[in-house]
């Protein structure tokens, strides 16, 4: 019964998708009132709708009905609950599912927080959205239905794939489709800006702070994801260019393009056609993502040819929505202007080096993504592209980015003077070569590569340093306090060194582990020990016993330094019960300067084993660095002119009960 | 420098930028792709001596020998068979009678020295280039089976 009203919902969802895609936008074209003030009510009814059915496949996991197909492929009795849940977008459906809820969310959301968009702008918003939303429907119900019954039900089912049974993949696929989607968002107001033909800098003041949202989001979940591999693939790695990987990082790297061109066009109105090609690109690369890791298509191009129907599907929305928006910007951008005029040297010429850089990284990933499957499905053999490709593009692609991104936030807009940075620089670039020769020698061993990643880290340091000197330092005649001065600079102003210092820390983090990591792949009996850095590392034997779903053989490691315990680790080599595959689960002692990491292998005598033992400088610095990009997201977007906007619309909105609302809407729109 | 000509000599930096962006990744990109051969295609020497390749199919029952960290097995996609030596500890979904891929280099002995052993897999346990080289490597069994039961036709006659 319940599968069944999940059903429903979707079913009444995708009428009402086609009611939100018609009505507001036909409003629009034609300043019909009532038809645009449909968008608002559409857009929630399908919220609760989409959730309506996912509680209903939530009620059917939990409940573990293996009546149901999908719960019947993704869960098992004993699967504990917190995975049940983490089962719901564990497999294909449930996560296309996962999907459609964080758009239909996204389109609340933008019903919500609009009440400063002039009526018409918001019915094409949401219409563009519904679209999106009738598509992702129209998947599901034909291809991909999460409530399908089986028949007859299954007595347990297969089980949730061990890997992902993990308490960072409960959070990292919601947190990754928060991001995914949210660009739906920007991409809406582009099309909806293209549609309507009024591209100025208030829509840019509109789109910024969801694109900045979406970004966080995303980054979150990409960081969650490289923390997931890194703790349970079992082999140390935390990135691994994989095409999944890929999936997730291309619409990362156009979305950070897209914010930073954001900025030039709500404070300059400039980039204004860059910008939102920038927005059709982000998104589009979100539902290629979507596309790559949903399809089928990565594991094998013939699997994906086999059982078409899901593949073809995307392939046509992608060719719709990609192609569709594209031609919409061919034939609209022209009438939208360059915008204003800069020089050579100014903080616009610097953030459109960022923008091309970072479009550039997105297309060669996209080259060294799509490429093999390009050959594969044309039958002329197979390739791979390794890790090597990326290390040796993305290096000489971001370490220009990275330069940049000390002297951009200093030049001024319009027209910055070389020598005036110059002078504000030099001591920056000074201590930055200094700090990195000496920290390397400190290290012992000079590379290059490492004091060239540190040299990078201590110039987006020392500049970021500058720049706030600049801003806080004393005036003479001013007599504030230095507090005072530091609390007059306004979050967004704090958000981007705090994103821009976690790049620095990023880039400690990757330099180090790459320069100084120590890996071992050992055989050892009880009481033997090795070496690595500073530590040794003493194997005490294996011990067996059970956990709820798995049975498990756990090693028991010594960590010594200087003689002395550090540390008792126990890494473990799980089976689990329904699928029976082995599972290693690392053991890792984490800490500020290093993580020690230790994975067993196989036995290969009858009390040794195989052992891998890490030492990792450093890597937390990785994902530190990620959160600390996210954190100057929120801090970006809890700024005072977004809140001082919503006071303006409430004020407004009281008004246009009096005032008819499209006025109202014009009215705060200037 | 006037600044029409100034501006003429930025844009030709950008472009020679832009060019150079994309030289090097072509350049990089064409050094690193890593072809995938299978067994047949090494024992009629297709692949190439040195140069990192892939190798799929199926590892060989009973083929496995472990010394420690160092282990070796063969690999075959039903009709040819590479020997494979690796050091290091083997995936957890490695097993005999399973798909494998390898990525390493071949030497003059026609041995094969991987650097990575990979068990990615579908439900099928088999990795989409193992698959490949298996339902190649049957397509060539069943085409020897027919000559042979053509002969065998035309001598009874």
């Amino acid at each position: 019964m319940i599968p069944e009203i999940g059903n429903l919902a979707l079913v009444l969802c995708l009428i009402l998708s086609m009611v939100q895609i018609v009505v507001p936008i036909a409003g629009a074209q034609t300043g019909n009132r009532a038809w645009m003030a449909m968008a608002r009510p559409a857009a929630r009814a399908q919220f609760a709708l989409v959730v309506l059915a996912f509680a209903c496949l939530v009620i059917s996991m939990l409940g573990s009905d293996f009546s149901v197909k999908y719960v019947a492929e993704t869960s098992s009795r004993l699967l504990p609950v917190q995975y049940k849940i983490a089962a719901v977008w564990g497999g294909h459906e449930g996560s296309i599912l996962l999907w459609l809820l964080m758009l239909t969310f996204w389109m609340t959301a933008v019903s919500v927080f609009s009440r400063h968009l002039p009526e018409a702008m918001l019915a094409r918003i949401l219409g563009v959205m519904g679209f999106i939303s009738f598509g992702f429907l129209l998947f599901i119900l034909l291809t991909s239905n999460p409530f399908e019954r089986l028949i007859p039900a299954a007595l347990d089912g297969q089980d949730l794939n061990p890997l992902l049974q993990d308490p960072g993949m409960v959070a990292h696929p919601p947190m990754l489709y928060m991001g995914y989607v949210g660009f739906s968002v920007a991409f809406a107001f582009a099309i909806a800006a293209l549609l309507g033909g009024d591209l100025d800098a208030a829509w840019a003041r509109w789109s910024r702070p969801w694109t900045t949202v979406a970004w966080t989001f995303l980054t979150v979940g990409i960081c969650l994801g490289s923390a997931w591999a890194y703790y349970t693939l079992g082999w140390g790695g935390w990135w691994f260019w994989d095409p999944v990987e890929n999936a997730s990082f291309m619409p990362w790297l156009m979305g950070t393009a897209l914010m930073h061109s954001l900025a030039v066009t709500e404070k300059r109105g400039g980039f204004k056609v860059w910008t939102v090609l920038l927005a059709i690109f982000a998104f589009s690369l979100s539902l290629l993502g979507t596309f790559l890791v949903r399809s089928g298509v990565l594991t094998s191009v013939h699997a994906f040819a086999s059982d078409p129907r899901r593949g073809v599907f995307i392939l046509i929305f992608l060719v719709v929505v990609i192609g569709g928006s594209l031609g919409l910007f061919a034939w609209r951008a022209p009438k939208v202007g360059l915008g204003g005029r800069f020089g050579m040297v100014s903080r616009e010429s610097m953030l459109l080096g960022n923008n091309v850089l970072f479009a550039a990284a997105a297309g060669s990933v996209l080259l060294g993504t799509l490429y093999p499957l390009f050959l594969d499905a044309l039958g002329l053999g197979k390739i791979s592209v390794g890790p090597p490709y990326f290390d040796t593009v993305f290096v000489p692609l971001m370490a220009p980015a990275l330069f940049l991104m000390g002297v951009g936030p200093i030049s001024r807009w319009k027209e910055a003077s070389l020598p005036d940075l110059r002078i504000r620089l030099q001591w920056a670039a000074a201590i930055s070569v200094v700090m990195a020769v000496v920290l390397t020698f400190i290290k012992g061993s000079f590379s290059f590569a490492v004091a060239f990643g540190l040299l990078l880290a201590c110039w987006i340091v020392t500049s970021a340093a500058v720049n706030l000197w600049g801003r806080i330092r004393p005036v003479p005649g001013v007599s504030t306090s230095l507090f005072s001065r530091l609390g007059g600079q306004s979050r967004s102003y704090y958000g981007m060194l705090a994103a821009h210092l976690g790049v620095a820390v990023f880039v400690v983090g990757v330099t180090m582990v790459k320069g100084y990591e120590i890996e071992k792949d050992v055989q050892m009996d009880i009481g033997d020990t090795v070496a690595i850095g500073p530590y040794t590392f003493r194997f005490n034997g294996v011990s067996e016993g059970a956990g709820p779903n798995y049975q498990y053989q756990r090693g028991n490691v010594d960590v010594l330094r200087d003689g002395a315990l550090v540390r008792n680790m126990g890494p473990e080599k799980r089976t689990y019960l329904v699928q029976r595959n082995p599972m290693t689960n690392a053991a890792i002692d984490s800490g500020f300067l290093r993580d020690l990491y230790v994975s067993l292998g196989e036995p290969v005598g009858p009390t040794s084993w195989t052992v891998r033992v890490y030492f990792k400088p450093f890597v937390d610095w990785i994902w530190f660095g990620c959160l600390m990009m996210a954190f100057g997201g929120v801090l970006a977007i809890s700024d005072k002119r977004y809140r001082i906007e919503k006071r303006k619309a409430r004020a407004a909105a009281a008004a246009s009960a009096a005032m008819p609302a499209g006025v109202a809407g014009a009215g705060v729109a200037e | 420098m006037k600044p029409r000509s100034k501006r003429l000599a930025w844009i030709v930096a950008g472009v020679a930028g832009l060019a150079l962006a994309v030289a090097l990744v072509l350049n990089a990109f064409r050094s690193n792709l890593v072809f995938f051969f299978t067994p047949s295609q090494i024992a009629s020497k297709e692949a190439p001596v040195g140069r990192a390749f892939r190798v799929g199919g199926m590892v060989v029952n009973g083929s496995l020998v472990r010394h420690g960290t160092d282990v070796s097995f063969v690999v075959t996609d039903t009709v040819k068979q590479v020997p494979v030596s690796y050091t290091g500890i083997l995936p957890d979904l490695f097993k005999e009678g399973k798909g494998v891929v390898a990525e390493g280099h071949l030497d003059e002995q026609g041995h094969f020295h991987a650097t990575q052993v990979l068990a990615k897999h579908d439900e099928n346990y088999m990795p989409p280039e193992a698959a490949e080289a298996l339902k190649k490597g049957g397509e060539a069994n069943a085409r020897i089976a027919k000559t042979l039961v053509m002969e065998n036709g035309g001598k009874s006659q």
